[in-house]
């Protein structure tokens, strides 16, 4: 009796270190929580780059921190952010205080990422963006770097160099229409989703339209959602524009599209369009999105550097399709994280923001490094430029998405010329060529 | 500029009028504020996007087995959810837009949130005084106006509209009468949701389908049977073009301010309802009945 009652107690306590032991083990995980609109096509791309990632990542053992290996676990955080204000901060503070996630990559939205960013950087947690594009999101680390300095940007760059890159597109497209069909001067009607991050991209390009010799037919601010744009696209054609710049992150972005194609309006479309940026935009445009440009971060068969065609071939064999921006993810945890954690050999946020923001590294669409202000303080944003970040000029051709920027581009007067590896001349719209062609 | 928002305020107006009548018709007939209506429209665009792509059906016989299909879904739903509270109208505003938020997520579930469309009956367009119409627009406006002509043939030539008329005109009387008042209510939200049903068919070639297309036609739906005059089919019809235009008017005339036309519309209601509570179709409508 008296063995048995000693055999129960030796287990009892080896139950008891087992269960006080079990957190020592997890411990050994690195948990990244992947915040995202997780039903919608943005949030796919989060977690299926975070995935990915992962995978690779604990095929190859785990990281090395210090002295020790430490698996990845990805958590997925459906941010709901579409849809809620509320769900999405709820979801980051569940992401940190439940599911206690060591760092955070994703958000979508401008206005839900900058009430996450601060729930993030209220428990000093490093979150790196990889959706909104305002540049307050950065701003306000230079501005309160002490609070603020836990946030990088992941992906895209930020709205103004995502107008810059448009201008430029658009000026191609300009010179293009203008050489091909022969028109004095290229007349340009704005269309922007009524969103914050379209605010300063619609400011900006009211005023840079003169300085490329182009001329404002109008500006036209749709909701993000609306389901009709027939009004807006008589308005348009009204005026006589040429070119309708285009920033939309939304559906209206396929009804749009769609509508323009139905109806062929004579005006090529440049700018931004998200779901152009999708492989099923031609088939939700029931195959009127023919010609549509976007910008975007990669396209089938187009390389930016030696990194760009194995990371787009894996995702396309794992996922059926071509990554979207925000499978930058995978870039975040991959080359930014990782490697980080790695070189500091801890888990401390400020020494790892200490190496992160001084590190420059090369990524799938290009180099990145992060930038300063004009005072010399950290902002953690995105680099642009030639052998930085470029991005891509992609368009829907004949219902494939081709890279059509940069084409023999000259970022300067003097500077070499850059063609990336699979780019393919832009094509006139035929209804717009029948339109002009003189 | 005059032609592009007479047309554009058509259209506009037609796709509205499309869904404010089958409402108005349940409201009208059986007292059933039923917030769901245009999530059986959504219904209706999820199945004939499930026919067309997943299966490779020809559109028109996907549409009639989608108005089959969410007619027949929609009477299940009378049955079990609204009939056996249907006495307590809160109860029935409550149950509705649960309903319909329900059909929301099943359908978040099923197709994610992911925009989808669906193909258009007809392909290409019209010029009409230089104005571009693609010719599924032309369609449904010619639908909306069959279907209210057709929705009055029932209700004034028909011993099924006599019933719904005089069940809506006083239920103790019909009762007494003879007539079975919980199947005529049952009927009509049959026509009702087929309505619904209908107008995804004409009008969703025109949208993108997504799990919340459905709330802005129903608040732009409440706000056209508000206008007219709750339950008027006449108030409805007058309201949709109302609102129809009031949106291309402030697209042409405030181009910065598209995204505001909704809200515009919205303003005009209250105007209107300050200044005639009973809708603009009030009186008629207490004389229809």
């Amino acid at each position: 009796m008296k063995r048995s009652k000693l055999l129960l107690s030796v287990l009892l306590v080896a139950c008891l270190l087992m269960a006080v032991g079990m957190p020592a083990y997890a411990a050994k995980v690195i948990k990244i929580g992947v915040i995202g609109p997780m039903k919608f096509v943005q949030g796919k791309g989060h977690w299926n780059g975070a995935t990915m990632a992962a995978e690779e990542i604990n095929a190859k053992g785990g990281i090395q921190v210090g002295n020790e290996k430490m698996k990845l676990e990805v958590i997925k955080v459906d941010s709901n952010e579409f849809l809620s204000m509320t769900d999405a901060t709820n979801a980051m503070e569940l992401a940190i205080t439940r599911h206690k996630v060591d760092f955070l990559v994703g958000g979508f939205r401008t206005e839900a990422v900058l009430a996450m960013q601060d729930i993030a950087m209220d428990h000093n947690k490093i979150f790196i963006g990889c959706g909104a594009a305002h540049p307050e999101l950065c701003t306000r680390v230079a501005k309160d770097y002490k609070r603020y300095k836990y946030f990088f940007r992941g992906t895209p760059f930020n709205s103004m160099y995502l107008v810059k890159v448009c201008f430029i597109h658009l000026a191609t497209v300009g010179g293009i229409m203008k050489k091909a069909l022969g028109i004095p001067k290229i007349k340009v009607a704005i269309v922007g989703e009524k969103a914050v991050w379209v605010e300063p991209m619609v400011a900006v390009t009211k005023k840079y339209l003169p300085k490329l010799g182009m001329e404002l037919a109008g500006i036209w601010r749709p909701s993000a959602v609306a389901t009709d744009a027939t009004a807006e696209l008589s308005a348009v054609q009204r005026t006589g524009a040429h070119i309708v710049f285009t920033i939309f992150s939304s559906s209206v972005g396929i009804t749009f599209a769609r509508q323009a194609g139905e109806l062929k309006i004579p005006a090529a479309m440049v700018g931004i369009n998200v779901e152009a940026q999708k492989d099923g935009f031609y088939e939700a445009t029931e195959r009127m999105g023919n010609y549509v440009m976007t910008m975007n971060t990669y396209a089938r068969g187009v390389e930016s550097n030696e990194l760009t065609k194995p990371f787009v071939t894996k995702y396309m064999k794992k996922f059926g399709e071509v990554p979207t921006y925000t499978a930058d993810t995978y870039t975040a945890i991959v080359y930014g994280l990782v490697p980080t954690i790695e070189q500091a050999g801890t888990l401390d946020a400020d020494k790892l923001v200490a190496i992160l923001e001084n590190r420059e590294y090369k990524v799938p669409a290009g180099k990145v490094k992060y930038s300063k202000d004009a005072q010399g303080r950290h902002l953690h944003d995105l680099t642009w430029g030639p052998g930085y970040l470029t991005s891509l000029g992609v368009q829907w051709q004949d219902g494939e998405l081709k890279g059509v920027w940069p084409n023999r581009w000259k970022a300067a007067k003097g500077a070499p010329e850059i063609t990336y590896k699979g780019i393919v001349p832009y094509k006139i719209a035929p209804w717009i060529i029948k339109e002009y062609k003189k | 500029m005059i032609a592009d928002i007479i047309i554009s305020g058509l259209i506009n107006g037609s796709v509205y009028a499309l869904l404010a009548i089958g409402f108005s018709l349940i409201f009208g007939a059986a007292r059933i504020v039923n917030l769901a209506h245009t999530a059986f429209y959504m219904l209706a665009s999820y199945c004939i996007y499930y026919a067309t792509h997943r299966l490779g059906v020809h559109p028109i016989p996907a549409m009639l087995v989608a108005i089959v299909l969410v007619t027949l879904i929609g009477l299940i739903c009378y049955k079990l959810f609204i009939d056996p509270i249907r006495e307590h109208e809160a109860a029935v505003l409550i149950a509705t837009i649960a309903l319909a938020m329900a059909m929301q997520e099943i359908m978040l579930l099923i197709f994610t949130g992911d925009y989808l469309s669906v193909p258009a009956l007809v392909r290409g367009y019209l010029k009409i005084f230089g104005v571009k119409i693609a010719y599924q627009q032309l369609l449904t406006f010619g639908v909306a106006l069959l279907i209210l002509a057709g929705v009055w043939a029932l209700l004034k030539k028909t011993r099924v509209g006599l019933a719904i008329r005089s069940t809506a005109q006083d239920r103790e009387v019909a009762n007494l009468m003879g007539m079975n008042e919980s199947r005529v209510a049952m009927m009509t939200m049959g026509v009702s949701v087929g309505l619904a049903a209908f107008a995804g068919a004409v009008v969703v070639p025109l949208k993108v389908v997504d799990p919340h297309m459905w709330m802005y036609p129903l608040i732009m739906m409440m706000a056209v049977v508000v206008l007219g005059g709750l339950g008027s089919l006449k108030g409805s019809f007058a309201g949709a073009y109302i609102l129809g235009f009031a949106e291309s008017l402030v697209v042409f005339l405030i181009p910065l301010g598209a995204f505001l036309k909704g809200s515009v519309a919205l303003s005009i209601m209250i105007i209107v309802l300050l200044i005639r509570p009973e809708g603009l179709f009030g009186i008629a409508f207490e004389e229809e009945r």
